[in-house]
């Protein structure tokens, strides 16, 4: 997904002049190094000071330029929570955070490098975007939809290969590529919906098939933008199905968990779980492998899928 | 001229502080001269069009001066001087901090310390990227200096050096818990920007005197070396005796008594420069 985004900014370079791109000293893992060598009068290279960076970035955004931040997503939420609220969100800032590594896709680096909070982080802050998108189709949708809007947008990136599931035909319902606050429908079903974001979506897609053949059909949504939520679609799903499995490689506290909770708390309550990272840290290892032990796999979506469907007496863990 | 202006937005400071029981007077006190000096001569703006791509910006980096700052930008014409009276109502435009989505010829919200220097930066980058030839200037106090923020983009301006790009540094040496060589010392300061390559006026100004702050300009304006950094001696609570150097002025409200006391210090103040005229 990475060379994918590191491709994407390179070709909106000429659509769209006022874009620049800072890095802070980690270029060469984001990709942002393919805009640096071939627009290195666009591009800042701010070492290892992030918070800097995105307050450089808001300054340059006010000026009339559509600034690119980019560094990994847990130092963006870590690191920069100020500048973000106080400096980019309060102002309404068009600048684009460009949040690699996120989730547990920093696999071998461990804990330290890992960020599953940070979703729970920037949704709460006003008039911020966030996005996840699920393949690198939509990574690039969203960072050029991102790039022309008027407002801080959150782009949160996986490290690793993903597989491409969208074509870049492929349009939403209302015939667009990609729409901020639209999701995706993947699946039609009535026994259960399954929300999912981010890199999970292949896995969710798999589970979906297995439950099908296990009688169970499922009402499959891809989310990708978390905020704002397209709560009609979520509550329209949710009106025909009756409960609501969320997944995401995020902590279950503040993420798509918590989003759609919130949305059908308020508009369609409805029995809910989710597969989602427990509020503990992870550790180091293979990121597949890593994703299973900490619960994001596709035997886990279907366990917990068939058990709130009523189809399981085997309780998830 | 400039100097009876600062003086007099000064009282209608105290007055507002007063009338209101919230705000901070220390710090505003201290940057007055040099906020009208920048709105009244050094700066090209047009508050008749505060979006005018091309107008110099300055970030207030120390926000709790708000008060000041708006009294500054009302004498200016971006907004009516009786507007200052609803300086942190509700619905006002007066925020408690700046606030540049809310206030005319605000460049940018400040309040949580330590922004300013890597914000301003960025415009100053902004207008070598844009070919524009606006000057960007980030007016700062003791605390942000403490932050380490502050340093990261001092860090930073020295390795991109845009041109036209000033730190001024408005050094009353007073924090909120005491004097800063009590909480956090920055002295030596001129070489502390000295060695992170910037190019530091050799005089020290008086941050109190409109003449001393043009001539720091003229040395701003005859430099090629970028960014520039200068220094002024400042008061915080200036203008008022007991409030001068004094910590406990820098955002405790000012009550009656005090009032009483200190407004008419300012006045005496006014006369003698009216008599100057």
């Amino acid at each position: 997904m990475r060379d994918a985004f590191g491709q994407a900014l390179l070709d909106l370079a000429d659509a769209i002049p006022e874009l620049v791109v800072l890095d802070a000293d980690v270029a060469s893992s984001t990709k942002t190094r393919l805009f640096w060598e071939a627009h290195p009068d666009r591009f800042l290279n701010v070492g290892v000071a992030e918070a800097n960076m995105v307050d450089i970035a808001a300054g340059m955004a006010t000026c009339g330029l559509r600034p690119v931040v980019s560094t990994f997503a847990l130092f963006f939420a870590l690191k920069c929570t100020d500048q973000i609220r106080n400096v980019v969100c309060y102002n309404t800032l068009p600048v684009v955070f460009a949040a690699g590594y996120a989730g547990l896709s920093d696999s071998y680096d461990g804990a330290s490098h890992q960020s599953v909070a940070d979703l729970a982080i920037v949704r709460a802050m006003p008039n911020m975007y966030v996005v996840v998108p699920a393949d690198a189709v939509e990574a690039g949708q969203a960072l050029e939809a991102a790039l022309r809007r008027d407002g801080p947008t959150f782009i949160r990136l996986c490290r690793n290969p993903t597989p491409v599931l969208f074509a870049n035909t492929e349009p939403l319902a209302s015939g667009e590529p990609f729409a901020f606050g639209k999701a995706r429908k993947l699946r039609d079903g009535i026994d259960l919906t399954i929300a999912v974001c981010g890199v999970p979506t292949a896995m969710a897609l798999e589970a979906a098939d297995q439950l099908a053949a296990m009688g169970v059909s499922v009402d499959l949504v891809e989310v990708a933008t978390l905020k704002p939520l397209d709560v009609d679609a979520l509550v329209a799903s949710v009106a025909k199905t009756g409960k609501m499995l969320t997944v995401e490689e995020h902590t279950m506290h503040g993420g798509l968990y918590g989003a759609v909770a919130e949305a059908l708390a308020r508009h369609r309550p409805a029995p809910m779980d989710c597969v989602a990272i427990e509020d503990t840290f992870a550790e180091s290892g293979p990121y597949d492998a890593l994703m299973a032990k900490y619960g994001i796999s596709v035997e886990n979506i279907t366990r917990k899928a068939a058990a709130l469907a009523g189809r399981e007496s085997v309780r998830p863990r | 001229m400039m100097q009876y202006l600062a003086q007099q937005c000064r009282i209608e400071v105290l007055d507002i502080l007063h009338e209101k029981g919230t705000g901070h007077w220390g710090g505003a006190a201290s940057a007055a001269e040099l906020l009208i000096t920048l709105y009244f001569h050094i700066m090209d703006v047009r508050p008749d069009d505060p979006e005018w791509p091309d107008r110099d910006r300055l970030v207030l980096s120390k926000g709790h001066a708000s008060c000041m700052l708006y009294a500054v930008l009302a004498h200016r014409g971006y907004f009516p001087v009786q507007e200052l009276h609803t300086f942190r109502d509700l619905d006002s435009r007066l925020q408690g901090h700046p606030c540049m989505k809310a206030t005319p010829g605000v460049e940018m919200s400040t309040g949580a310390l330590g922004h300013g220097m890597s914000v301003t930066l960025g415009m100053a980058l902004a207008a070598r990227l844009s070919k524009r030839s606006f000057s960007s200037y980030v007016l700062m106090g003791d605390g942000d200096l403490n932050e380490g923020q502050t340093w990261e983009g001092v860090m930073a301006a020295a390795k991109f050096r845009p041109e036209r790009f000033a730190a001024l540094v408005d050094y009353n040496k007073v924090q909120l818990d005491g004097p800063s060589d009590a909480i956090m010392p920055m002295d030596p300061l001129a070489d502390k920007f000295k060695a992170f390559n910037w190019n530091v006026a050799p005089t020290v100004y008086d941050g109190h005197s409109v003449s001393a702050i043009l001539d720091s300009y003229e040395w701003i304006r005859a430099q090629a070396d970028w960014p520039v950094a200068v220094i002024y001696k400042t008061h915080k609570g200036r203008g008022v005796s007991f409030m001068e150097d004094n910590y406990q002025w820098h955002g405790a409200p000012v009550n009656d008594d005090a009032y009483a006391k200190a407004r008419p210090e300012l006045l005496r103040g006014l006369k003698v420069l009216e008599e100057r005229l």
